[in-house]
């Protein structure tokens, strides 16, 4: 068995990339902050910006949760590195709508019950304020296609796509 | 102040909320992104851990190089057994109020390794980032011992448990004679039933931020968790920390599912750093790391069904074993119900465990329940064909109408109501039974359909309410609402209760400078939490009308509380209900600010004591095979449920929904599956263990049966976030059985067993 015990690793550490001053431009604002190169636009939202409304459900593109809008294209933003993003138009979910003025679809949610914990919401929103703009998603059997790169552990499927299917329809209309 | 309301409401119980569709309360919050989870608290100078795993499964650690990593600049800390403070001692202080029996992991205690993935380490730093970094770099060297995980290897080693944990019951004694009655009896079947580990696998991973508040005033501690009193009694106990020094928040909680029933390590490692290092820290999971602390364990059942010409049950055997740690006996009731469920004379009932070197078992939706129902219910169908009888009818034939394991009648029943509403939504009648006698659209289709059963349980829970002079109430509880609707239905009772518009309650929780709620789990929330909100306004309710009857020309005077109602705003006269007090009137006649009571509710074990408390349900499952490309789907599901009064149907049938979801995919999906060589789960990430999307999902209908019960709590609710998972998956291998003629026993039923 002793094979199996984890082999030395070698891995001496190493020089740590500085940190730079980087702006994004997200929800409409220009924000300043100092990152180095490895941070991910998901923490630099996160952990840097206090714009938490943005998820982390793996931190590797397997759930959705952390899907922003980046020049009004739906990504997993824990797959992208924040000094990519320097020059492009990021939304999170707090660019979506607020509690004053909700987007159609937050509304929808709501109205539909279209989420248990909440936690898979702001990611889920996102790809469906996406999902409206691509063109794309006019039937259920499309949406349910379309929308299924974002998890939802609850099970709240079906009143996210009554929710969805409301707006498509509305905009159709 | 007091007035006389001279054309009444036309609508005379505008303020009556409860049963009525409502959406969330805390929908806005969740739909823009304000409502804070634990690890988005962002206090000021924040330090990041990051928690190193085993990557053996049995041995001991001999060497960590921390020098290594310690280092690097901007790395504060490597905490390990090497450098642990001395913590409390002995067991008791490490048992949470849900452990099992045995002796509880200590996180970062002693150079042993007892599991796979058993945290060793938590490395903290500056920045996540670089926390992360470090924690990759972390070079520990292991003496391996052999291991065993496989519970295959095991089926000899099985033992009875001792005490469990709090809820568990030991199966009931045999009664008749089984053995002998099912050898007479002229239709038989046995099989055994398997399934491996499932894991919860929540949207939101564990995680805690510890604030620290300074020496003398310590922590705030905002954690992942269904029970913020558990949390703190298990901190406070470890550390030596009074109640006041460790406060534990947790206004949201992104899924549960029973994953934080427990304390789990990630808190225990950001108290420690804190306090070590005087400052705030967090420490977050990673989704492989949410692998590593508990699941639902893989377990084996024997079923052993016998009936006569009639479809009359002569005999019923039921047994499991099922892995646990080497350290703890985590148990759940998986056979029991067995016992329960259909009228039999001649039953005998076994549960057994066999330790591996796995970490222990925990709580998953429906625990026990949702395993036991799903042999239990392909066993009954798979007589019910040998009988030549139809598995509706058969179960009908059945029915219990009193539980043979306590010897006692049922609180409320509507089981039946639950086959009789539930098939004819779906169309049962249309069903051929003969399997692959049925096509649609060039695919094979099968209808199948089971049933299950749930205890109504409610716990001890506290409550505080404070009525405000600016007409505003504010109910709270240290409960929580892990996505179950809790901060809704509360609000709906406390309004209900005192006659007030929704939106001038609030509902407050998840915070332990509240009145005490037990852990959110097994169905219990609404009925306890609920009556303790009901009583607290109640309380509250009799201050106002005591305050009331003290205004000028009050029309209340002299009435007692039984002769009054709150609605509308209003209290007023039984008798003449135009006589009534404008509530927010009240405080400010009387020149008082604030209004505040403090009450709670507790089982009353005297009404209940002769009675059997349960939620059932009734599931019927049509699915679609295509042979040639090898797909089974879900098409249609109705899941018709009894289980007492619905307080809000809108969220509750958004659980039921989920638990079908949960049921797709534990029949067709989730499985972690052990590598025995490494001792490791193979899949611990979202890609590899797959759960359910929304393309995976079509026609879901619920159906509630009306169900009054006035024995279960003075509400009259059983709960309803574990039954609706019940029977699902055995459902769904019924239906790929009659649509395919091939019987699957092992979950989940994936297409290469079926072809």
């Amino acid at each position: 068995m002793s094979q199996l015990a984890q082999p030395t690793l070698g891995r001496a550490p190493v020089a740590l990339a500085p940190t730079q001053p980087l702006t994004l431009r997200i929800n409409g604002e220009n924000r300043t902050l100092n990152v180095a190169p490895w941070t991910t636009l998901l923490d630099a939202l996160r952990e840097y910006l206090d714009l938490t409304g943005t998820k982390k459900g793996c931190d590797h593109g397997q759930c959705g949760a952390c899907t922003v809008l980046v020049n009004g294209k739906r990504i997993n933003s824990c797959l992208s590195l924040a000094v990519m993003q320097e020059s492009e138009d990021i939304t999170t979910i707090e660019g979506i709508g607020t509690a004053e003025e909700l987007h159609p679809l937050q509304q929808a949610f709501i109205d539909h019950d279209a989420f248990q914990c909440g936690y898979c919401t702001p990611g889920q929103i996102c790809s469906a304020v996406a999902l409206l703009k691509e063109g794309r998603g006019k039937t259920e059997a499309e949406v349910r296609d379309l929308m299924s790169g974002n998890l939802c552990r609850c099970g709240a499927y079906t009143n996210i796509l009554s929710a969805v299917m409301e707006v498509v329809n509305a905009q159709k209309a | 102040m007091s007035q006389t309301i001279a054309n009444p409401p036309v609508v005379r119980l505008g303020t009556d909320y409860i049963g009525k569709p409502t959406s969330r309360v805390d929908g806005t919050a969740k739909v823009t992104g304000a409502a804070k989870y634990a690890a988005e608290y962002n206090v000021p100078n924040l330090l990041y851990g990051v928690v190193v795993c085993s990557h053996i499964t049995k041995g001991r650690i001999t060497k960590i190089h921390a020098a290594d990593v310690l280092a690097v600049p901007g790395v504060v800390q490597v905490f390990s057994h090497e450098n642990v403070p001395s913590l409390a001692w002995f067991d008791h202080n490490y048992k949470d109020d849900v452990a099992p029996g045995g002796s509880p992991f200590r996180p970062l205690h002693e150079p042993e390794i007892r599991f796979n993935m058993q945290p060793v380490a938590l490395v903290v730093a500056d920045t996540f980032e670089l926390a992360r970094y470090a924690a990759s770099i972390l070079e520990i060297e292991y003496e391996v011992e052999p291991h065993e995980t496989d519970l295959e290897k095991k089926r000899d080693d099985g033992y009875e448990p001792g005490r469990g944990k709090s809820g568990w019951m030991p199966p009931p004694p045999p009664r008749g004679n089984p053995n002998q009655a099912y050898r007479k009896a002229p239709h038989q079947h046995e099989a055994e039933y398997i399934h491996l580990a499932q894991h919860h696998n929540p949207m939101e991973m564990f995680a805690t931020t510890v604030e620290w508040l300074g020496d003398g005033q310590k922590l705030n501690i905002f954690d992942k968790t269904q029970g913020a009193y558990n949390v703190q009694q298990y901190i406070t106990k470890i550390f030596g920390l009074s109640k006041e020094e460790a406060r534990v928040i947790t206004k949201y909680t992104g899924g549960g599912f029973g994953s934080g029933l427990r304390p789990q390590y990630q808190a225990f490692m950001a108290v420690l750093a804190a306090l070590e290092l005087k400052q705030s820290v967090r420490v977050s999971l990673t989704r492989q790391q949410m692998f590593s602390f508990g699941h639902r364990p893989h377990t084996l059942q024997y079923v052993k069904l016998a009936a006569d010409d009639n479809g009359t049950l002569q005999a019923l055997h039921h047994s499991a074993l099922a892995e646990t740690s080497q350290f703890e006996d985590f148990t759940e009731n998986v056979v029991n119900w067995s016992g329960m469920l259909y009228q039999c004379e001649n039953v005998k009932l076994k549960y057994q465990l066999a330790k591996a070197d796995v970490f222990s078992p925990l709580d998953m939706r429906a625990p026990g329940a949702a395993t036991g129902s799903y042999a239990l219910e392909v066993a009954m169908d798979e007589l019910a064909y040998k009988a030549g009888i139809d598995p509706l009818q058969f179960r009908l034939l059945n029915y219990a109408d009193r539980d043979q394991n306590a010897d006692k009648p049922f609180s409320s029943k509507k089981l039946r109501e639950c086959y009789h509403q539930g098939a004819a939504k779906f169309g049962w009648d249309k069903r051929n039974p003969k399997p692959r006698s049925m096509r649609k659209n060039g695919k094979l289709v099968g209808y199948g359909m089971a049933t299950g059963v749930w205890d109504a349980t409610q716990k001890k829970a506290a409550a505080k309410a404070c009525f405000t002079a600016d007409g505003r109430l504010t109910v709270s509880s240290a409960s929580n609402d892990i996505g179950t609707g809790t901060y809704t239905i509360m609000t709906q009772i406390a309004a209900q209760t005192l006659g007030l518009p929704l939106e001038a309650v609030t509902f407050v929780l998840g915070d332990t400078n509240l009145p005490e709620a037990p852990v959110q789990g097994g169905s219990w929330t609404a009925a306890s939490v609920g009556s303790a909100v009901e009583a607290v306004c109640q309380d509250l309710g009799k201050s106002l009308l005591k305050l009331a009857q003290k205004m000028d020309d009050s029309p209340l005077k002299g009435v007692d509380f039984e002769d009054v109602q709150f609605v509308n705003g209003l209290i007023r006269r039984n008798d003449d209900i135009q006589q009534s007090v404008v509530i927010r009137d009240v405080l400010q006649a009387n020149g008082e600010k604030e209004l505040t009571a403090e009450s709670g509710a507790a089982p009353d074990m005297m009404k209940q004591m002769g009675y059997s408390m349960h939620a059932h349900n009734a599931v019927f499952v049509e699915v679609q095979v295509d042979e040639e490309l090898g797909t089974l789907h879900v098409t249609r599901v109705v899941n018709a449920v009894a289980a007492g009064r619905i307080l809000n149907p809108k969220t509750a049938r958004s659980q039921v929904l989920g638990s079908i979801v949960w049921g797709i995919g534990m029949a067709l999906m989730e499985e972690t599956i052990m590598d025995h060589g490494f001792g490791r789960f193979m899949n611990h990430n979202l890609a590899e263990y797959h759960i359910p999307v929304m393309a995976d999902i079509h026609d879901l209908q619920v159906v509630f049966v009306e169900e009054e019960d006035e024995i279960v709590n003075p509400l009259g609710v059983k709960g309803i976030g574990e039954v609706g998972l019940l029977g699902v998956a055995a459902a769904i291998s019924n239906a790929a059985f009659h649509a395919t003629g091939k019987r699957v026993r092992d979950l989940p039923v994936l297409i290469n067993k079926l072809m």
